[in-house]
């Protein structure tokens, strides 16, 4: 590598001196042989060597590219220009490095959530299928996924041919259990049809995956994701073909997932077959709507023509049964937009908002660089008049902005190695986040940014400040106060722009914060403070009849309530704002049959005990609360919410109506499904943000639930009685496991992390920028003031007075600020429109965070410009006369 | 003494590089004894500036076309050994034949303008 030698020009050097010493030596040694004198032969070799120095010198051009030469001069050059003002190049620096670190990190985690294509066999090809309920959407845009029902899926599969396979899967629970003495646990699983690894093109690291034969009711088969063999299993192969307990029921181990296998999310720990462990019913009713069917397109067939054909199938399952809940559609969405789902719009925000603040933080370092090219105009001009260049000119100043950019960039990469840990680790709903990491890829981004940035930085005030005007600095004379009209123009609309763009972001910021606020203060409809709640599942073969079940339940209730510091204990199927979980569709007896093709009426599914609205401060409107003694055969009684009781019953009294449940009745019992209204509860919302949706609940204590939700309402902290509430249940059952421990408030908090994440980041973003604006109006503002400092002394000199001097220099900077902030509104309006469906109860023109805007932009620009324009106001006339 | 020597024992540009291969294909050779076998052979009509020596001498190096290191001279005195290289052979063979056509070219119109 020739080049090369320019680093070694030092050792070159050196060897030649060596060589011409060694030269030196053996000419004496010659000349000497031809009979001179010591002292003679060396002169002559010396004279023969001639100047020592004039080949060093030759040596060394010659190992000097011109090019490496320039480079390393310019890097020296901009390394001490940076260096003499420190104060400059650390802000600088510091700027870069948050705008380069921030977007670093979002882009790692926008990569490995939207971009890295899925570890699947062709990816492309994999679509999620989802029923959809006609007329339920607004737009195509809005379409709503509704999980499909596994006879559903069944027909799907059997009957249309336009994919080259389908498969269906959902989520489950189980008690694992130990062999020997491990703590049981409660573990996420996920029952996959038997073809669906085979579809999505996974081989099991170890083992095998499902065969057809094991997708049969009853079968004991089970796979293990590779987390679980590792954690519980202590990666012992030899767990093939052994049996671990769920539920307390042995399942043979076929195989293990690979590593990288986290589908559809890292916390399921086991897959067993989709019909391993269900009711035969389950399997063929068209309403049990809990399944998520992922399908791969052949590759001749579109995904339309593909659709259509499922569609048409479920059509005529949706006029073939009219009184179950059937959709008549069906709706797909690629594999990829599906894992990403509610995160995708947030993280596109936060990219928007950091690329805003990065062409801010260019905006400002490019400003800063303006004015100081402005200082250094005489060099310049007297260097142009020497003969540089003005590519050399311009180059010489690009190393700068560079040499800034990279060594911010470098401070960026490290920042975000910090930040993205920090985002991933908080944000619980990214898809992918355990896989989120700093790679080549990022770097190669970071550095390209950087080079961007400094390019964006650094061109406009080299072009700038070697214009064909530069040699007029040298014809100004002392006393022609502003030299450079057009630089001051460049200044300040470079300084509009940035408030343009701050105040983008400060709206966007203000309205998501708003909304973010709105969804905190929003009313569950019950208590949500100092409760503790947390998941039990009785495994069926222990407690197998109801009354064990209620046994279990009776005794857990009264040991809580019994604690010192519970106020009351509530248990149910779930809580408030915890999320959907489930709904069913109903009749009321009394009213006359549905007009077919009238919606079916639809209610949220519930279980509550007796003591579960008073614990959790649920009003009661009308009737009563269910009694201790509603169990068993005498548990067919329903509490409505007010919704319910509004919508379906109008004028009437709901108490003593009836609700028919069709998803409750049975094979050979008729009457398991007519329950009977005893009561009218408050409305809670299923989940903070969505509308309250009529809900019934039923008697927890008719003992066919085997799980539940257990909320205890403490007096103090309440995670504070996790550990004695635990103990309590380990004392009736030290078999079982619970999970899933946390305060309501928690509970909330996580169902609300993607607005409190992008209202939180997207304000921070806000607040860089207004302070990068805030720096840069104040040193414009001072350079200003600065360059009029002998006109203002001849306005002081001529009479004005100094509220007058002020009053100008505060007009001249907050000019460029006011055309900024109507920028910055106009264009508020319209990214207002893109991120409107993320706002919760406020609108994208909300007054007052729009007057907030507004205010506060002003009174950082004044407070910003008034330090300067004090300054200039304050002068002292003759001082100001005799300056330059 | 040797600022003042006639224009005759100055060297065509450009053929140092390639009498230094042709000194090395005898063997390898410190710059002194390149210098000197040069000079001797040209029956001393060509005299080797060390200002232009050494310089060519890193640049082949750096083309790859010798090799070098440090060992004894023949008078036992640590010296820095040139050594051709296979690329070097190649490229000396390149610019002899180059030479040769440039010489036969220079002769025949040299000869031609003393015959008219």
């Amino acid at each position: 590598m020739s080049w090369l030698r320019f680093f070694r020009r030092k050792r070159s050097d050196a060897e030649l001196q060596g060589e011409m010493e060694a030269f030196l030596t053996e000419e004496t040694a010659d000349n000497e042989a031809r009979g001179m004198s010591p002292d003679e032969a060396r002169r002559q070799a010396r004279v023969k060597l001639g100047n020592t120095q004039k080949v060093r010198e030759s040596l060394w051009t010659q190992n000097s590219p011109p090019l490496l030469t320039n480079v390393a001069r310019d890097m020296k050059y901009a390394f001490r220009t940076l260096w003499r003002t420190p104060g400059f190049s650390i802000i600088a620096i510091v700027v870069m490095a948050l705008c380069i670190g921030a977007a670093t990190s979002l882009f790692t985690i926008v990569r490995s959530v939207l971009l890295r294509p899925l570890p699947f066999k062709d990816p492309d090809r994999l679509v999620m299928v989802y029923e959809q309920h006609r007329g339920g959407q607004a737009s195509a845009s809005d379409a709503d996924y509704r999980v499909v029902a596994p006879a559903d899926f069944y027909d799907w599969r059997s009957k249309t041919r336009g994919f080259e396979d389908m498969a269906i899967m959902r989520y489950a629970g189980y008690n694992l259990t130990g062999e020997r003495n491990e703590l049981p646990e409660a573990v996420r699983a996920a029952a996959g049809s038997w073809n669906l690894f085979q579809l999505l093109g996974v081989t099991p690291a170890l083992g095998r995956a499902f065969a057809e034969s094991d997708d049969q009711r009853g079968a004991t088969v089970v796979m293990l994701t590779w987390s679980v063999f590792q954690r519980r299993f202590a990666g012992d192969a030899g767990i093939v073909g052994r049996q671990i307990h769920l539920d307390g029921r042995p399942f043979t181990v076929v195989g293990v997932l690979p590593s990288w296998f986290n589908y559809p999310d890292a916390g399921i720990q086991l897959w067993i077959p989709y019909r391993a462990d269900v009711k035969a019913e389950f399997l063929q009713h068209h309403d049990y709507h809990q399944s998520q069917v992922v399908a791969r397109l052949r590759p001749d067939v579109s995904l339309a023509s593909a659709l259509a054909q499922v569609g048409a199938v479920q059509y005529q399952l949706h006029l073939q049964f009219p009184h179950e809940p059937v959709n008549e559609d069906v709706v797909s969405r690629s594999l990829n937009d599906d894992l990403a789902g509610n995160v995708k719009k947030p993280l596109n925000i936060m990219l928007c908002a950091v690329g805003c603040m990065l062409l801010i933080g260019c905006l400002n370092i490019s400003n800063l660089l303006v004015a100081r090219g402005a200082a250094r105009q005489k060099e310049v001009a007297i260097r142009n008049a020497l003969g540089a260049q003005r590519a050399t000119l311009i180059r010489e100043q690009m190393t700068e902005s560079m040499l800034i950019c990279a060594v911010g960039g470098l401070g960026g990469i490290l920042l975000s190695i910090i930040a993205t840990k920090f985002i991933a680790h908080r944000w619980k709903d990214l898809p992918t986040a355990q896989s989120i990491h700093l790679d080549g890829t990022v770097i190669a981004f970071a550095c390209a940014l950087m080079c961007v940035a400094a390019l964006v930085a650094g061109l406009l005030p080299a072009l700038s400040t070697t214009d064909k005007t530069m040699l007029r600095a040298l014809q100004t004379s002392v006393r022609t106060g502003s030299s450079s009209v057009s630089r001051t123009a460049l200044r300040k609309s470079l300084l509009t722009v940035e408030i343009g763009i701050t105040v983008v972001l400060l709206v966007a910021a203000g309205l998501l914060l708003k909304s973010f606020m709105r969804l905190r203060s929003a009313d569950v409809g019950c208590v949500t403070d100092n409760v503790l709640t947390l998941h039990y599942s009785l495994p069926e073969d222990k407690y197998d009849t109801p009354e064990k079940v209620n046994a279990f339940n009776d005794a857990l209730l009264q040991r809580v309530r019994s604690m010192p510091g519970v106020r009351s204990a509530a248990l149910g199927n779930t809580v408030p704002g915890a999320g959907y979980w489930g709904d069913f569709i109903f009749t009321v007896k009394e009213h006359p049959p549905l007009k077919t093709g009238e919606d079916l009426p639809d209610a949220l599914s519930r279980w509550a005990d007796p003591g579960y609205f008073s614990a959790l401060g649920i009003p009661l409107i009308n009737g009563r609360f269910f009694t201790s003694d509603e169990r068993g055969a005498r548990a067919y009684k329903v509490i409505v919410n007010q919704q319910l009781a509004q919508r379906y019953f109008h004028n009437e009294d709901p108490i003593g109506k009836h609700l028919l449940v069709p998803a409750h009745a049975h094979a050979g019992a008729p009457n398991d499904w007519d329950y009977e209204i005893v009561g009218v509860v408050g409305d809670t919302l299923y989940q903070v943000g969505k509308e309250a949706k009529a809900a019934m609940y039923f008697p927890m204590l008719g003992g066919d639930m085997s799980g539940g939700m257990l909320a205890v309402h403490t007096a103090s902290e309440p995670l504070q009685f996790s550990v004695p509430v635990q103990k309590q249940i380990a004392a009736l059952d030290p078999q079982l496991p619970v999970a899933n421990i946390r305060t309501m408030n928690q509970i909330i908090d996580q169902s609300l992390i993607n607005a409190s994440l992008s209202a939180t980041l997207v304000f921070a973003f806000a607040l860089l920028s207004l302070l990068l604006a805030s720096v840069g109006l104040y040193g414009v503002l001072s350079y200003l003031a600065a360059q009029r400092t002998s006109e203002l002394g001849i306005r002081m000199a001529l009479g004005a007075q100094r509220d007058q001097l002020l009053q100008l220099m505060l007009i001249d900077g907050l000019r460029p600020a006011l055309f900024g902030l109507g920028l910055g509104l106009g264009l508020s309006l319209a990214a207002a429109r893109i991120f409107q469906s993320m706002l919760f109860g406020t609108k994208p023109l909300d007054p007052a965070v729009l007057t907030g805007v507004v205010a506060t932009l002003l009174v950082v620009a004044v407070l910003a410009c008034l330090a300067p324009a004090w300054r200039a106001s304050r002068l002292d006339p003759m001082q100001a006369l005799r300056t330059e | 003494m040797g600022k003042d020597k006639p224009s005759d024992s100055e060297m065509l540009k450009g053929t140092l590089d390639m009498m230094i291969l042709r000194t090395l294909v005898g063997g390898d050779a410190h710059g002194h004894t390149i210098a000197k076998v040069i000079e001797r052979t040209s029956e001393d009509v060509l005299e080797v500036e060390q200002g232009s020596l050494y310089p060519a001498l890193h640049r082949l190096e750096d083309r790859r076309w010798v090799s070098s290191y440090w060992g004894a001279s023949e008078n036992n005195r640590k010296a820095k050994f040139y050594k051709l290289t296979a690329e070097g052979r190649k490229q000396l063979a390149r610019e002899t034949s180059r030479w040769r056509q440039m010489t036969r070219a220079i002769g025949l119109v040299m000869g031609e303008e003393r015959g008219a």
